[in-house]
């Protein structure tokens, strides 16, 4: 194996990391003056709204915008025709690889077709939100409307409506004769799975179902676009990547990035869809034609109908074992939503699928398939979520009757340094036993559980931590303290997590960092903030930052001391030669002094991605039987983050995955009616849960130090939402007897199942209606 | 360069020893161009040196794991337990394993 | 040009007076006339209490209350919780605990939190939780919000006594 990675430095003790310093953004947040985009008001400013198509599937006829254009206070109406020309323009954007230009483009404003309903199609800019709303009301849009279809599986019949009919199935390169809905075939396979089964003593194999679910952050979709007179485009907006909504924008509309400048507000959840642009483009257009700045931002029920949920999915999976625990084969057929347009999350599905043990004969068949919904986006560790629904709660079925303990059963295949997934690659040191470990030895696991309906679940969980560049620079003032300037977007907290990594490279304290979030002229290139890998990969741009300072303020010590630089020692923060010593605030406060350069550092890095987080979940539960309700009456949930660098907010990350997770097990799905049009879009009947619904989600960190991160700093924010709907399904059956293979396990169909009306009925495709 | 690499079979996954060049993992849906083939042992120090290898050995292969001069849309490639963002152009070494794998983000 | 009616309130202690028309939430008076953005938009009808303010002590969804409702009611956002540069206890203990990721739903939680405190000095957890139902929180899972609003609790209690 490779040791090109191997940075961990190994240090016994930490004097910055592991402490809970009060976030650098906090007093903004709780006086309720931090900027989010919707609080952006600038003068002359005009407010978007946009037309979207009541129909799931239909062709754009004609658009007719001059009764709109005549309503008092309007300044700009723009469709799919103001796009420039599109066709055949694909953009290679980071790690998603190439990205299909004129899907994206029709994804923020149709071209020809609608898709879904809530697709957008016109867009007006007045000078208030009322008047665009009575402008968007008089806008004529003329429909044929086109049979349509929103459950995966009807989707990919032969007979079912065509969404692109030019698209053909993409298998690894190779593209099927015909057209079809499903965009792309994936297979992977280890082992020989025929021999594999034939040495089972027990073969379980289920079906299961999941239901769309939204990221849900509580700040809708908002930006603020100034198409200024010097052709330079200036954008406020909630967003995940900067670079990378620069790079989106400027490709929509056909300019060149340095044309475009984004300054990335604090923003209000993301969790993965707000990565892909939707707002940006659309207002630079109206913006253009008004000459005026223009503000858009979301209603709830555009964020439901209008963005990217996670996919729904139909999963087929099947495991056998000996006798004595051992998994001998697996396989899997897994369908997943991938929505209005090509790019879904089949591929990290089937690759975490069985990604918790060491199988060592496996066939894992997915398909990413195209239907009337929204486009999916990723959401927290996309794909890994349905997948661990299916696979561990067969794991539980067959220690369930092999007479085995579940966490025990799951010791004895669990993955390792060594073994090998089935899509092939080896994984490095990971921390999967140690969490399944400290499972068993917690005190949730140890105390008992008594009562009627009453049952106690666990799971386990994997996802990746991705790569890519992060860029950081920073300068040293005269009293010592450091101004950092970095690129992550910060979504949960990790401009503190990034300072307390400087701090700890420099010998200071995290007070003594100002952190702030650069905007796309003043930082170098950041990849977006997502994949689990800001504390990570940009954690690692601070270090490297950290000892670049380090080596200017030797040279100004050395200046200082009139000696030769290599011959400065620092140790924790004290620079040291021959008896003499000088703090960092010291050395700081002499540079002006002495007449020294100013101390400015710099540094980028674009980490490989190397490692990943296994997290494991336990729940108790009691059902209540006359109302199909679950009540969540413990839940611990246990993950390796290699080193916790602000243990308060790696425990925040693990709590809120998990309520997440939770909502997405028990009550969250997009219902459709027969026209596939979502009937619930709004938080009253989209019913996430309220603090009311959970207990406290207690914690455990296991640290399995990450070998290729100088501090051992695994990523550990999307894996805490893949366990939990397995490990309530988990308990329910342990409380009921019922094993639920439909998410979401809602109070209306677990009484069902309780009550054993669906054995006879047969299962009901989640909320959905078939064709 | 290597000639006439060694074309291993998948049947005996865990009794593969260490060798001095790298092998190229293919994937299930190229192995009808590998004859079945699910492992080749071939010499390069890159990735792109050891597609074109393949390439040699199993003409079609090159255009389902490329587009020009990149990786082909789509796909990723994983050097041992790493997922390199450098494609073609990812150094190898000795006794790597070089995987190709879908492309993905995360949320 | 609709008519505007013209509305006086106490806000944050403040006399103030505004006009608006028929159509206007508090929530939009609040934010893009007053230039209050403390409380935000998170829904517009009502199901999410990022918009919550006091009205008259009572936690309101700003976004569901008319503009012309607030005449002669008093009004307590965010921005009044500090006092002369002091964070309140609540802001504190959310700050120590960590309550907060995004901070979006957080003006929300602390105005509504305040109410409760102001009513129930030593809520139990139930308590908080039953009268914080009204807030929605995506990135926490609440356990840091519940326990902020306990150890807020603890304190404004010590400092009373």
């Amino acid at each position: 194996m490779t040791t090109q990675n191997e940075l961990y430095l190994g240090k016994p003790s930490y004097s910055v990391l592991g402490r809970r310093p009060v976030r650098h953004d906090g007093a903004d947040k709780v006086t309720g003056k931090a900027l989010y985009t919707a609080d952006v008001n600038l003068p002359n400013m005009a407010h978007g709204k946009i037309v979207r198509s009541p129909h799931a599937h239909a062709r754009i006829k004609s658009i007719v915008v001059s009764e709109a254009l005549k309503v008092p206070g309007v300044f700009a109406v723009v469709t799919g025709k103001d796009w420039p020309d599109l066709k055949d323009k694909v953009a290679v954007m980071g790690e998603a690889g190439t990205v299909n230009l004129m899907h994206l483009g029709a994804n923020c404003l149709a071209i020809d077709k609608v898709l879904y309903k809530g697709h957008a199609v016109a867009a007006v800019a007045a000078v208030n939100a009322h008047v665009a709303e009575e402008a968007a009301r008089r806008i004529r849009v003329d429909y044929q409307v086109l049979p349509s279809v929103t459950w995966v599986l009807d989707a990919m019949k032969d007979d079912a409506p065509l969404l692109h009919p030019d698209l053909h199935t993409d298998s690894m390169g190779k593209k099927a004769d015909k057209p079809s809905n499903v965009a792309v075939h994936l297979q992977f396979e280890k082992g020989n799975i025929a021999d594999g089964f034939k040495l089972a003593d027990l073969v379980v194999e289920r079906e299961f179902r999941t239901a769309s679910v939204h990221q849900g952050y509580i700040e809708p979709h908002a930006v603020v676009a100034m198409w200024n007179e010097d052709n330079r485009l200036k954008i406020w907006t909630a967003t995940q990547g900067a670079f990378n909504c620069r790079q989106q924008t400027a490709e929509l509309l056909q300019i060149s990035i340095s044309q475009v400048l984004v300054v990335p507000c604090e923003i209000g959840g993301g969790f993965g869809g707000k990565i892909a642009v939707y707002l940006e483009p659309v207002a630079a257009l109206l913006s253009r034609q008004c000459g005026r700045p223009v503000k858009m931002v979301m209603q709830r029920n555009e964020v439901f109908e209008g963005t990217g949920p996670t996919p729904g999915s139909f999963i087929r999976l099947k495991l056998g074992a000996k006798n004595d625990g051992t998994l001998v084969a697996g396989e899997a057929w897994l369908a997943y939503d991938c929505g209005a347009f090509p790019g879904g999350m089949i591929g990290p599905g089937c690759m975490c699928v069985f990604s918790c043990y060491d199988l060592p004969n496996a066939r894992v068949n997915g398909y990413d398939v195209l239907n009337n919904k929204p486009k999916t986006q990723a959401y927290r560790a996309p794909g890994s979520t349905q997948a661990a629904f299916a696979c561990e709660q067969i794991v539980d079925e067959l220690a369930l009757k092999l007479g085995i303990d579940p966490i025990e059963f799951r010791l004895r295949n669990a993955a390792k340094e060594g073994t090998r997934r089935v899509d092939g690659p080896v994984y490095p040191r990971v921390g999967l036993v140690e969490c399944l470990r400290a499972a068993q030895n917690s005190d949730h696991w140890k105390s008992p559980l008594t009562g009627k309906n009453r049952g106690r679940g666990v799971a386990s969980g994997f996802w990746f931590n991705i790569g890519g560049a992060s860029s950081c620079s920073a300068s040293v003032n005269d009293d010592g303290i450091v101004n950092l300037v970095e690129g992550s977007t910060d979504i949960g907290g990790t401009r503190t997590s990034i300072a307390m990594q400087l701090a700890e490279t420099l010998g200071i304290s995290a007070e003594d960092v100002r952190p702030q979030v650069g905007d796309t002229d003043s930082v170098g290139y950041t990849f977006l903030t997502g994949g689990s890998r800001v504390t990570f990969a940009t954690g690692l741009a601070a270090y490297k930052l950290g000892l670049d300072l380090q080596e200017q303020m030797k040279q100004r010590a050395a200046a200082i001391w009139e000696c030769d630089p290599a011959a400065v020692q620092v140790l924790n923060g004290v620079y040291n030669h021959l008896g003499r010593s000088l703090t960092f605030k010291q050395i700081a406060a002499k540079i002006a002094e002495h007449k020294l350069d100013p101390v400015m550092g710099q540094a980028s890095v674009t980490p490989e991605g190397s490692t990943n987080s296994f997290g494991v979940h336990i729940a108790d539960v009691q059902v209540d039987p006359e109302t199909g309700k679950t009540t969540i009456l413990r839940y611990t949930a246990i993950q390796d983050a290699g080193k916790a660098v602000h243990p308060s907010y790696v425990e925040g990350q693990m709590q809120g995955g998990a309520v997440q997770g939770i909502g997405w097990a028990l009550n969250e799905e997009y219902f459709f009616d027969a026209k596939d049009q979502m009937r619930n879009a709004s938080f009253l009947d989209y019913r996430m849960p309220t603090c009311l619904d959970v207990p406290m989600i207690e914690t455990i960190i296991v640290e399995v130090p990450n070998p290729s991160h100088p501090f051992g700093v695994r990523g550990v924010g999307e894996t805490p939402i893949v366990p939990p709907p397995a490990t309530i399904a988990n308990a329910i059956q342990r409380a009921t007897g019922v094993r639920m293979s439909e998410l979401p396990i809602s109070p209306a169909r677990l009484w069902k199942a309780l009550a054993g009306q669906a054995e006879e009925d047969g299962p009901e495709p989640c909320g959905e209606r078939s064709s | 360069m290597v000639r006439n690499p060694v074309v291993r079979d998948l049947r005996e996954p865990k009794h593969i020893p260490v060798i001095p060049v790298p092998t190229v993992f293919i994937p299930a849906q190229m192995r009808n161009l590998t004859r079945g083939v699910a492992q080749v042992v071939v010499a390069g120090d890159t990735v792109a040196a050891v597609v074109d290898e393949l390439e040699a050995q199993f003409p079609g292969i090159r255009q389902r794991l490329c587009h020009g001069d990149s990786l082909a849309p789509g796909l990723q490639v994983s050097v041992d337990s790493t997922v390199t963002l450098r494609g073609l152009r990812s150094k190898l070494q000795p006794g790597s394993e070089v995987h190709f794998l879908p492309a993905f983000g995360g949320g | 040009m609709s008519k505007k009616h013209h509305v006086t309130t106490s806000l944050n202690g403040q006399e103030t007076e505004f006009l608006c028309e028929s159509r206007q939430s508090l929530l939009e008076i609040l934010r893009d006339q007053l230039r209050l953005t403390g409380a935000k938009e998170g829904c517009n009808n009502g199901n999410c209490g990022a918009c919550t303010v006091l009205m008259n002590g009572v936690p309101v969804n700003s976004c569901i209350v008319l503009a012309v409702e607030a005449n002669g009611a008093a009004l307590e956002t965010v921005e009044g919780l500090a006092c002369l540069g002091h964070l309140h206890p609540l802001q504190q203990c959310f700050l120590e605990g960590a309550a907060l990721q995004c901070g979006i739903c957080t003006p929300g939680f602390l105005v509504t939190a305040k109410a409760l405190l102001d009513k129930n000095p030593s809520p139990s957890e139930h308590d908080i939780r039953f009268n914080l139902a009204n807030n929605l929180c995506r990135c926490t899972g609440y356990d840091k919000i519940v326990k902020a609003v306990q150890a807020a609790a603890k304190e404004l209690q010590a400092t009373q006594k």
